[in-house]
């Protein structure tokens, strides 16, 4: 089903990730002719992505790991 | 020579003291020394000065350092310890005694160590490596960073709260080290190039370690380390010390912090309110743009509307009713016309019909004469007899009469 995996696409998405794209989209948005159902298309997909990087900004917590030679561990920090 | 017994008074106490005073501070070598010693007879009265003697297995000197010298002070002095101080030479007057005026004080080695520091500083400098144009910029949203610095210390825990105040976002990879020590220079070296082979490379490295005296800071200023720092891949803001420590690491690194927080800090230039503020604006810019695009589609559609209104069945139809009732007044009037000639003709034979209305002739006086039992009309003397009966008709009415 294309739904899902497009919303599957999306949960994989970094902020980084994200947010290119949805910058891309805006300008695309503001400076390009295009067909109303490419514009909502589009539209749509930009209000996930902002969904997905504020979900992503939300639920940030640092991770931090330790690098012993070549090995990376997590670290738990005594707060 | 035996001195004269009757030589007369040429000098005050006061003024052969001032005579030597004068001598001794104009002496060029005693105003600008740095003299070595064991501090005794410290005292520190309320007055903020600092009175000593320093001593050594052959000598002493009386030294004091006055209240504003003592307190830029960063060495905690007690009796017995050897230090290096610089002063002038001078003399008081009153006690008649000549003294340290001391406006520096640094622990016995440390000038030897300034020295090191100042010679390789020089060579690392003639070599380039802290040329400006080596400096890289620091990435302004770094998604990974790495740390060098004591898993036990201070600064690892200001840094990171730090981070995770300003950008959570971010995954910190600590290269532990010691920051101090014999092993600290090569433990710190691996550390920096571990940080380098990592897959994916971090953005930044932070190389920090809270403040200490100038020698608790010493493996920050050993060559392999700032070399390790100069030939590093990875951009390396370092912080070391407080604001006033300055390390040849800090030479070296691509951007200088005052403390390790503030290391964390420019290494997270970007940080989260800042994220939400610009998804915010994106998310409005979006609405808008969107808005203005459904309003313009808006507007051609309902230009469109009028455009299609012109030329709508339902126009038609009306228009069509118009042409029909126009068409129907037109036939009403025609057909008015029509009656009104037919009216007038049908008068006419009405007039012509008249005239020839048998009857028309009993207006002149004639009358007309009928029988009474057959209501025959009499045209001739043989079709009546005597007492018979007659009706006559006459203009305005009929009356009956008998034959005679």
């Amino acid at each position: 089903m294309p739904k899902s995996s497009v919303k599957k696409s999306m949960d994989d998405l970094t902020y980084e990730a994200a947010f290119a794209e949805l910058e891309n989209i805006v300008a695309a948005l503001e400076h390009e002719q295009r067909s109303l159902d490419e514009s909502m298309a589009l539209y749509e997909r930009a209000q996930a992505l902002i969904k997905r990087c504020a979900e992503i900004l939300d639920k940030a917590e640092l991770k931090v790991k330790q690098l012993s030679g070549d090995t990376l561990t997590d670290v738990e920090e005594a707060e | 020579m035996q001195p004269s017994l009757f030589g007369s008074v040429q000098w005050t106490v006061s003024a052969l003291t001032k005579y030597i005073r004068d001598l001794l501070e104009a002496n060029v070598t005693l105003q600008d020394v740095w003299v070595q010693g064991e501090i005794s007879n410290l005292s520190r009265p309320a007055s903020g000065h600092v009175y000593f003697t320093l001593k050594d297995a052959g000598a002493s000197l009386r030294c004091v350092m006055w209240r504003t010298d003592a307190a830029r002070l960063k060495l905690p002095l007690q009796d017995g310890m050897a230090i290096e101080t610089h002063g002038r030479i001078g003399v008081y007057e009153v006690g008649g005694q000549y003294q340290l005026y001391a406006d520096q004080i640094r622990p016995v080695g440390q000038g030897a160590l300034y020295q090191e520091f100042l010679r390789l500083k020089a060579m690392l400098e003639a070599e380039g490596l802290f040329d400006a144009e080596r400096k890289r910029n620091i990435p302004s949203f770094p998604t990974r960073i790495g740390i060098v610095t004591s898993a036990t210390g201070a600064a690892l825990r200001d840094m990171l709260t730090a981070i995770r105040r300003r950008l959570p976002l971010v995954e910190v990879i600590l290269a532990a080290a010691p920051v101090q020590g014999e092993e600290a220079p090569p433990k710190l070296v691996e550390a920096i190039e571990a940080l380098n082979h990592l897959e994916p490379l971090p953005d930044v490295i932070l190389l920090a370690r809270g403040g200490g005296s100038i020698e608790d800071l010493w493996a920050f200023n050993d060559e392999r380390v700032v070399r390790a720092v100069a030939s590093s891949r990875v951009p390396i803001i370092c912080g070391v010390g407080h604001e006033t420590d300055f390390t040849l690491c800090d030479f070296a690194a691509d951007l200088r912090a005052p403390t390790p927080t503030a290391a964390a800090e420019l290494a997270t230039q970007i940080t989260m309110v800042e994220l939400q503020e610009n998804l915010g604006t994106f998310s409005l810019q979006l609405t808008t743009s969107m808005t203005d695009m459904l309003r313009e589609q808006g507007e051609v559609v309902s230009a469109l509307r009028e455009k299609l209104r012109f030329f709508s069945p339902s126009r038609r139809i009306l228009a069509d009713r118009q042409r029909l009732d126009e068409v129907a007044h037109r036939l009403g009037i025609a057909q008015a016309h029509r009656f009104a000639l037919e009216l007038k003709q049908i008068e006419g034979l009405a007039k012509r019909l008249e005239a020839l209305n048998p009857l028309q002739v009993l207006g002149r006086g004639y009358a007309v004469v009928t029988r009474r039992i057959d209501g025959k009309a009499i045209h001739k003397v043989k079709q009546v007899k005597s007492k018979d009966g007659i009706q006559v008709r006459v203009s305005d009415g009929d009356f009956d009469a008998t034959v005679d």
